[in-house]
């Protein structure tokens, strides 16, 4: 018997998604840029998944712009945002995120150049300097970006709060929020209300992996340049045929996703907590963030003693799954910056694991999850 | 038994894995990540850790990454870099085995619930009648690696399975093709795993530089204290080194002492180089100390040529006069084929 606790790295295929996409892989699919009938077929689905998205969002199907992922949506925003400022002729624009962003972010950042924003001991981002910075950075400022829900620690950041603080200052920066999390727990209109960019991924809401999607508005999208070349699909915005079937899985999960949500959020919140209460009678262990500042259905707590590489064998051994950090290319584990961020020190970073929940887990799952961690701790402690 | 397998992505750990796994054993692989500084090519590099999990793959065994980059920066690289600066010349390799392979990588072994580790090294572990385990030279004397192993200890060795050692290095290479091993053809790795480059003092060099300023140093004459050459590092040279000390051609003069602190490596002739025995330091035993005066077969450099010694008290009496061994090296002990203890080599007393 088995347990799944790691929603927030990827989730099951809805099998409504499913039986959307089945017809487009096994029977076939034309190339949406093309003329004839195959192609206008294709079309017609993208136009179909865009607008269905579109309903679930409450935007415009053109505001979709279909990637390969949120990895991709983070990239094509900032560095898209980052180049409209050149093609203006501003020297060195840059993006400033939060310190806790998910490595697509934040190694963006890094890469084009910018700075992160400092968080407080949940890994909640200082609004006051995250305008002081957005101050400083005047003129050359391109974007800012925030995560809603982090996918380490389950921390909602004041992102509507964030972007009225950008608008209220001089310049145009674009606010961009990582939505890859929240949108599977969040009413994102509201809590991302004042964002320009918002991305999303497929794989963590019940779609497919592969496809996800940048939400921008006309004028958002103005401002970006794409990173990606070679034709001109998505309002030449992302060049490359697009993953026709995958977008077709998207906006069925998607919708039922937004759909189910809020009750999901309800039997979720209570199923993690259940989790956390029970893993904390443990004794020795403790959560990494206030209950009142993450969503429920991600739980990262500390094992003291017990570094997590271990930890995670020992319940992958038993049949629970749960991960840990980030991996770094050999797929070992590295420690986490989220909780450097917070002012986690590194031996105690080293015992961090997560756990996170999916709308399908029963508290059937979250009971046999603590029989199994009190087994793999007692053994790990040499009890 | 539950066997964890320590796999580097060479032909020996993926052939050891195999031979396990077809004797019965539950056997999963697990690859230390040890190094991710800018020289990630040496051992255990990123497609290191690809070619285990491909090996593990095809074998049909589980595969993990341990992340000990932490313990091996403490254990094996400061203390690489250290000594270095401090003129003597450490074996990075033992201390590996002494604190990772056998020690964090065992324990944690344990923890998990295995019964046993095994590596891919040339070397056998035997029982004894009382079912104690012996640590023995591996069956291919040209590639016996019991040298970089003689550190551990009984209490080790009691979990420890070395199935290699039992074969040729070619059996071992027609086994991994037999099996598809993808590994069958690659060279057997040389340099110390965490500095990148050729073998070579160029590429220590290199690796120390980033650590510390490397000193210029003078080449004296031990027996008139003249000056007779300089070197560019004094840190890269070794006791017994006759090349690269910038001594005029057609006079032969080793390194006889490296003394960092004052920037002078002294030399001698060949004769000078002689010594008639070794203090030792860290000693350890495979089971129980051998009593002074004990004869023993030494080896102080991973192939090197084994010789007489006896035991003391401070270390070893050797049989007969040889080269003097560089302090820092490790030292190991036999008696026959068996391993029976080690020690770091010291200078000698003044």
């Amino acid at each position: 018997m088995s347990v799944n606790l790691d929603h927030a790295a990827t989730t099951p295929l809805r099998p409504e998604a499913l039986e959307a996409m089945l017809p487009f892989l096994r029977d076939g699919v034309g190339n949406p840029s093309g003329s004839h009938s195959l192609a206008r077929a294709a079309t017609r689905a993208l136009d179909e998944a865009r607008e269905s998205l579109g309903e679930t969002l409450g935007v415009s199907p053109p505001d979709i712009v279909i990637t390969s992922g949120g990895t991709e949506a983070d990239n094509l925003a900032l560095a898209g945002a980052r180049l409209g400022l050149v093609e203006e002729g501003v020297a060195e624009p840059v993006v400033v995120a939060s310190a806790v962003e998910h490595p697509a972010v934040r190694e963006t950042v890094r890469a084009l150049g910018g700075s992160l924003c400092p968080v407080d001991r949940d890994g909640v981002v200082d609004l006051d300097a995250l305008g002081s910075m957005v101050k400083e950075a005047g003129s050359r400022l391109a974007a800012v970006s925030l995560m809603l829900v982090n996918n380490e620690t389950g921390v909602i950041q004041p992102v509507a709060e964030a972007a009225s603080v950008v608008r209220g200052l001089e310049g145009s920066a674009l606010v961009h929020c990582d939505a890859v999390q929240g949108f599977v727990w969040c009413d994102i209109g509201q809590e991302a209300a004042g964002a320009d960019l918002l991305s999303l991924s497929a794989h963590k809401f019940g779609g497919p992996q592969g496809v996800g999607a940048l939400v921008a508005g006309e004028a958002a999208r103005r401002r970006l340049r794409p990173i990606l070349h070679g034709g001109p699909q998505e309002r030449e915005l992302r060049a490359g045929t697009q993953n026709v079937a995958g977008a077709v899985g998207m906006a069925v999960a998607a919708r039922l996703t937004a759909a189910e949500r809020e009750e999901a959020r309800r039997r979720v919140d209570e199923l993690g907590d259940r989790l956390l209460a029970g893993l904390v009678r443990l004794g020795g262990v403790e959560p990494a963030v206030a209950r009142e500042r993450r969503v429920g259905a991600i739980c990262n707590v500390r094992f003291h003693g017990v570094v997590a590489e271990e930890m995670l064998i020992a319940l992958d051994g038993r049949g629970l799954y749960a991960s840990a950090g980030s991996s770094c290319a050999s797929g070992a584990l590295e420690p986490s910056p989220v909780l450097a961020a917070m002012g986690v020190e590194p031996p105690a970073a080293r015992e961090h694991v997560r756990f996170s929940l999916g709308y399908e887990t029963t508290a059937a799952d979250v009971d046999l999850a603590l029989a199994i961690v009190a087994e793999a701790l007692a053994a790990l402690r040499g009890l | 038994m539950r066997v964890l397998v320590a796999m580097s992505g060479g032909v020996d750990s993926s052939v050891a894995a195999a031979l396990l796994r077809d004797a019965g054993h539950d056997v999963v692989g697990a690859t230390m990540k040890l190094w991710g500084g800018a020289s990630d090519s040496g051992c255990c590099s990123v497609s290191d850790v690809e070619d285990a999990r491909r090996a593990a793959g095809r074998l049909g065994i589980d595969h993990h990454v341990f992340n000990f980059t932490e313990e091996f920066d403490e254990h094996v690289v400061e203390p690489y870099v250290a000594d270095h600066f401090a003129g003597r010349t450490p074996n990075p390799c033992v201390e590996c085995n002494r604190h990772l392979k056998f020690a964090a990588f065992l324990d944690r072994a344990v923890r998990l619930g295995f019964e046993a580790v095994a590596t891919g090294h040339h070397a056998r572990v035997a029982r004894d009648g009382a079912g104690r385990p012996r640590l023995l030279r591996g069956l291919d004397g040209a590639k016996d690696q019991s040298y970089v192993l003689s550190c551990l200890t009984a209490a080790q060795l009691e979990r420890v399975l070395l199935p290699v050692g039992e074969l040729e290095k070619t059996e071992v290479r027609r086994i991994a093709a037999g099996l598809g091993l993808g590994v069958a053809g690659k060279p057997d790795s040389q340099e110390v795993c965490f500095v990148a480059g050729p073998k070579g003092a160029a590429s220590r060099g290199r690796f120390l530089e980033g650590r510390g300023a490397l000193r210029p140093g003078r080449v004296v004459e031990a027996a008139t204290g003249r000056v007779v050459g300089a070197v560019p590092a004094v840190e890269l040279v070794t006791v017994g080194q006759r090349r690269g000390l910038g001594v005029a051609a057609g006079a032969r003069r080793f390194a006889l002492e490296v003394d960092v602190e004052s920037g002078v490596v002294l030399v001698g002739t060949e004769d000078d180089l002689a010594a008639l025995e070794v203090r030792l330091s860290r000693r350890t035993w495979v089971s129980a100390p051998l009593p002074e005066g004990s004869r023993v077969l030494a080896q102080a450099s991973a192939h090197g040529r084994p010789f007489e010694a006896v035991c003391e008290a401070s270390g070893l009496r050797f049989a007969e006069p040889r080269r003097r061994i560089a302090p820092g090296q490790v030292v190991a002990l036999y008696v026959g084929d068996q391993v029976v203890g080690s020690g770091v080599a010291e200078r000698a007393a003044a």
